[in-house]
């Protein structure tokens, strides 16, 4: 089977490093444009990492740094405790996948595939075999003569997948991999990701701007802004409790009020349209019903003008069901309320 | 038309009269662009006894073995040759350069902006005054004029700007993230010349040598003035013309539109099957 990252001893470091990637005050800037700030973040051992964020964030920025695709204008970048700041993209011990794949468009997917180990230097045959292996992990063997232009998006990300593991790359860098394909072959290749990553041992960094993907893939999450990290750890973590309300808004689910001991996020379904109480409570009319299968969404408006919604069990919804147009309120319990920062 | 034609008839009023207008229009500039050259093909299967007008009396191959008769024609050959000889240096040469600055160019660098309006500068100057100057230039230098020397820079004042604006388009296509992935799968910056850039531009740069080629193998006016004792084959039939006028000229006319054809033919084929041969034959 498939042999992969041979353990190379590291300048006579006898202790296994604790960390795959180390970002130490990490910043890029282009021109006047502070792209990435200062960020540091340590991704354990074989760890599913995802970067997430709206465009313009940073995330993107840092992955490219992490290759070497893009130069660091301060900090440091370590890859099993070996300062790689400075090296080379193709001695760092990562490999990247790029957006749209970036397939050779004159070679065939063989060829593809064993492109690394021509430059090297592997004679003919023998690279010819290795790459057939990958192209077998990947599932892609009965396409190995096709040019790319010839395989639909999914096949071309498989290719491309298996050209970037025949590397034995320590970390595999993928830069929106999920993006161009439609949405049921998206489960799936998300699926598969994971699935590679566990049986391979080695850490991807997957940069996305879908908190879904994110939430479904991540060991751990990293939610960035503006050339920050906002906020950091398992998606479960970062769901239950979102550091600020822009962490809030954007993993989605949420809703941000205003309560007297300051700004809250509740998640949607653990919100309910009940009747005015003691409780913590919100009263406004209902401007949308969304059925949802399993749920049903209630959007209301509140007096004051804020927005909110709440994901009822659907037959929660309809043993009292409402119509947009209908006063209502909405109802949590306190201990669902996590005080959230501003920004 | 056949798109917009279809969109009008779906709609059930048939085409409207300006589509017979454009269409009459479009016919009369087919007409003048190729019926001038159809009457010189024509022309040159002219019989013996006839002329360089119509009607055509009778017809014959006597103006295409004249050609190649010794006498008034015998340099026809010779500078065919020659223009071959030089158009192939040129296209080499305006390759070579301008697939070099396309990629240059890509990035800004000190002094790009003058170089490119440098280049911009010798399309627009008059081409007789550049010949004009670069035989002035090799008198004060007191060499002489020939056809490697001052008709191959002469041409390639002309063929440059044009090849680097051919691969300025060609490169503006190319997509970075292909050098960024030869990087990564550990190319040197060679390698990825060699395996990456060269190959994936080859149809772009197989136009430019094309374009280059073409332009050198008829020009006129730059080369006039510094060709030296030797003519190139579009001086020769110009001589020609104003000495002596035969059929023969016609058959002239003929030949390189023919050989025009196969080049291009020859070099479509090639492409074919450099991309068929890239999709088969692996070893499986």
């Amino acid at each position: 089977m498939i042999r992969l990252v041979a353990q190379r001893a590291t300048d006579g470091a006898a202790v296994e490093p604790r960390f795959d990637v180390e970002l130490a005050a990490v910043t890029k800037r282009y021109d006047q444009t502070l792209a990435v700030d200062a960020i540091s973040l340590r991704i354990p051992r074989a760890s599913y990492c995802c970067l997430l964020g709206p465009s313009g964030c940073g995330k993107t920025s840092t992955l490219r740094m992490i290759a070497g695709h893009e130069t660091v204008t301060d900090g440091d970048i370590l890859i099993r405790d070996r300062n790689v700041t400075d090296l080379p993209t193709a001695r760092r011990g990562t490999a990247m996948m790029f957006q749209n794949y970036a397939l050779f468009p004159h070679l065939n997917c063989l060829d593809n595939v064993a492109f690394s180990l021509k430059m090297r230097g592997v004679g003919k045959a023998e690279r010819y075999v290795r790459a057939r292996e990958f192209l077998e992990l990947v599932e892609m063997g009965e396409f190995a003569l096709r040019l790319p232009a010839q395989l639909s998006g999914g096949q071309q990300q498989r290719i491309a997948l298996a050209r970037s593991l025949i590397t034995e790359p320590r970390v595999l860098l993928l830069d929106e991999p999920l993006s161009a394909l439609d949405p049921f072959l998206r489960v799936r290749m998300r699926e598969e990701l994971k699935r590679l990553q566990r049986e391979l041992g080695i850490t991807f960094i997957h940069v996305t701007h879908s908190q879904d993907e994110a939430m479904a893939l991540a060991d751990l999450m990293v939610v960035m802004d503006q050339g920050h990290i906002r906020q950091s750890g398992t998606p479960r973590q970062i769901f239950e409790a979102p550091a600020s309300v822009f962490i809030a808004r954007f993993i989605g689910g949420h809703n941000v009020l205003p309560t007297p001991r300051g700004l809250v996020a509740v998640r949607a379904d653990r919100c309910r349209i009940g009747q005015a109480g003691n409780g913590a409570q919100f009263s406004g009319q209902v401007v949308a019903v969304e059925y949802q299968g399993p749920v049903v969404r209630v959007a209301l408006q509140m007096q004051s003008g804020e927005q909110a919604a709440a994901l009822l069990p659907d037959n929660t919804y309809f043993a009292t069901p409402v119509q947009p147009g209908d006063p209502a309120t909405l109802v949590w319990s306190e201990a669902d309320a996590h005080p959230v920062a501003v920004s | 038309m056949m798109v917009g034609g279809q969109s009008y008839q779906t709609v059930g009023r048939g085409r409207p009269w300006t589509f017979y207008a454009l269409a009459a229009l479009f016919g009369l500039f087919l007409l003048f662009l190729y019926g001038p050259m159809l009457v010189i093909y024509i022309l040159s299967f002219q019989g013996p006894d006839g002329g360089v007008t119509f009607p055509m009396v009778g017809t014959s191959l006597v103006w295409f073995e004249d050609i190649l008769k010794p006498g008034q024609m015998a340099n026809i050959p010779v500078s065919f040759g020659r223009s071959i000889a030089l158009a192939s240096i040129v296209s080499l040469l305006t390759v070579a350069i301008s697939v070099a600055a396309g990629l240059a160019f890509r990035r800004r660098f000190p002094g790009s902006g003058v170089v490119f309006y440098l280049a911009v500068a010798s399309l627009v100057m008059p081409s007789l005054l550049v010949g004009f100057g670069i035989g002035l230039g090799f008198r004060a230098l007191d060499t002489k004029p020939s056809l490697f020397t001052s008709a191959l820079g002469a041409q390639l004042t002309w063929t440059l700007p044009f090849g680097l604006f051919a691969m300025f388009a060609v490169v503006n296509r190319f997509n970075r993230a292909y050098e960024e992935a030869a990087n990564d799968l550990g190319a040197t910056a060679w390698q990825r010349l060699r395996h990456v850039t060269l190959p994936i531009l080859l149809p772009g740069i197989i136009g430019v040598a094309m374009g280059a080629f073409t332009l050198s193998y008829d020009e006129y006016a730059r080369t006039t003035l510094v060709i030296g004792e030797r003519n190139t084959l579009p001086l020769e039939i110009y001589a020609l013309i104003s000495s002596a006028t035969s059929p023969t000229l016609f058959a002239i006319g003929t030949i390189t539109t023919g050989v025009s054809f196969l080049v291009i033919g020859l070099t479509l084929w090639r492409i074919l099957r450099l991309q068929r041969r890239r999709a088969g034959a692996m070893p499986s």
